[in-house]
């Protein structure tokens, strides 16, 4: 088993916590603008903890859109989860089903990279624990400060800071990417595939990213198997 | 805001919830076929791909700043360097760019 623990983890978080000052500071400003109390803005960031989710939700409560079509755009936007989940599932050490329960809810597009992305196998809990936490704790902490002193980043700095997520995404893949052409193709399909969904319109962006990567990942994982190599 | 925003918080919580914890609960200590095995250890890069393409490019209205961003994520990440430096360097790159425009 992997040896680190949950400070390896607060480390391994870091640059998600970096990527997320910035826009959870945002999504409390524009909470506040669309009328939610600061108490809402922040429990929304406590219970449901997925930015896109959240940022989409805004404009409908703004707009009196029904509850039960809100929630039923959240999931859509949210389904993605489950493969990730199940990806995880395989990377992590075996333990109680109410620690992995538990540790479930910090499942984002940005902790489920960090975590799947880590060279070594069967990774502690408490690694896991670390990196959710401290990526939590920047987004729930940041969209009550955003309400609280309602006002945004210098305009340079904000503007600057909306890589901030996208290059730690680079960062994670390109070491794993370099010399390694099955590592290349999966990632240049699904990127062609998402492409492709989002400037036809196709499908709404929680669907195309689930529907690029799974059928990426099954594409290569035919060709690769046909080669001989399982 | 009345009592309708906290149902339908409560409702967002749920269904963003079940996803998540359903396939760690239901597989743990579950076998899978050697091909299902495959094609979810495939997932993590095949995601990254679709996480970075094309959203890296609108991340703002000027799309200089996703061209910029992009191409300053990739420059130093192809340099090895860590992480933290890829993320921290890139900002640097358009707070720069977004001092002279």
């Amino acid at each position: 088993m992997d040896h680190r623990g949950f400070s390896a983890g607060l480390k391994a978080g870091l640059s998600i916590a970096i990527g997320y000052f910035p826009i959870a500071l945002t999504f409390g400003l524009l909470a506040k603008t669309t009328g939610l109390s600061i108490w809402e803005a922040t429990a929304m960031s406590i219970f449901v903890f997925a930015g896109a989710a959240q940022y989409i939700s805004l404009p409908l409560i703004a707009a009196g859109v029904a509850p039960v079509v809100i929630i039923l755009n959240t999931f859509v936007v949210n389904i993605r989860h489950f493969l990730m989940a199940a990806s995880l599932n395989e990377k992590m050490q075996p333990d109680a089903r109410w620690k992995k329960a538990l540790y479930a809810f910090g499942i984002t597009d940005e902790s489920f990279s960090v975590l799947a992305i880590q060279k070594e196998d069967n990774l502690r809990t408490s690694f896991a624990a670390g990196v959710i936490t401290i990526s939590y704790g920047s987004w729930v902490i940041f969209t009550a400060v955003g309400h609280l002193i309602g006002a945004n980043l210098p305009q340079f700095l904000q503007a600057a800071m909306s890589i901030a997520l996208y290059a730690m995404f680079v960062g994670l893949l390109m070491p794993s990417m370099r010399g390694n052409r099955k590592v290349f193709s999966l990632a240049a399909i699904a990127a062609a595939l998402n492409s492709l969904f989002y400037f036809t319109g196709w499908l709404s962006t929680g669907w195309a990213i689930l529907v690029s990567t799974l059928a990426s990942a099954i594409i290569i994982e035919l060709i690769s198997s046909k080669g001989g190599r399982t | 805001m009345g009592s309708w925003i906290w149902w339908t918080i409560l409702g967002m919580a749920i269904v963003t919830y079940i996803p998540r914890a359903i396939p760690l609960t239901f597989l743990e200590g579950r076998e899978l076929p050697p091909a299902v095995q495959n094609v979810l250890r495939n997932i993590p890069f095949a995601v990254l791909g679709a996480l970075i393409f094309p959203a890296i490019f609108f991340i703002q209205d000027n799309i200089w700043f996703g061209v910029i961003g992009a191409a300053a994520a990739f420059g130093i990440a192809l340099t090895g360097a860590n992480v933290m430096f890829v993320v921290l360097g890139s900002i640097a790159v358009l707070a720069v760019y977004s001092l002279f425009i």
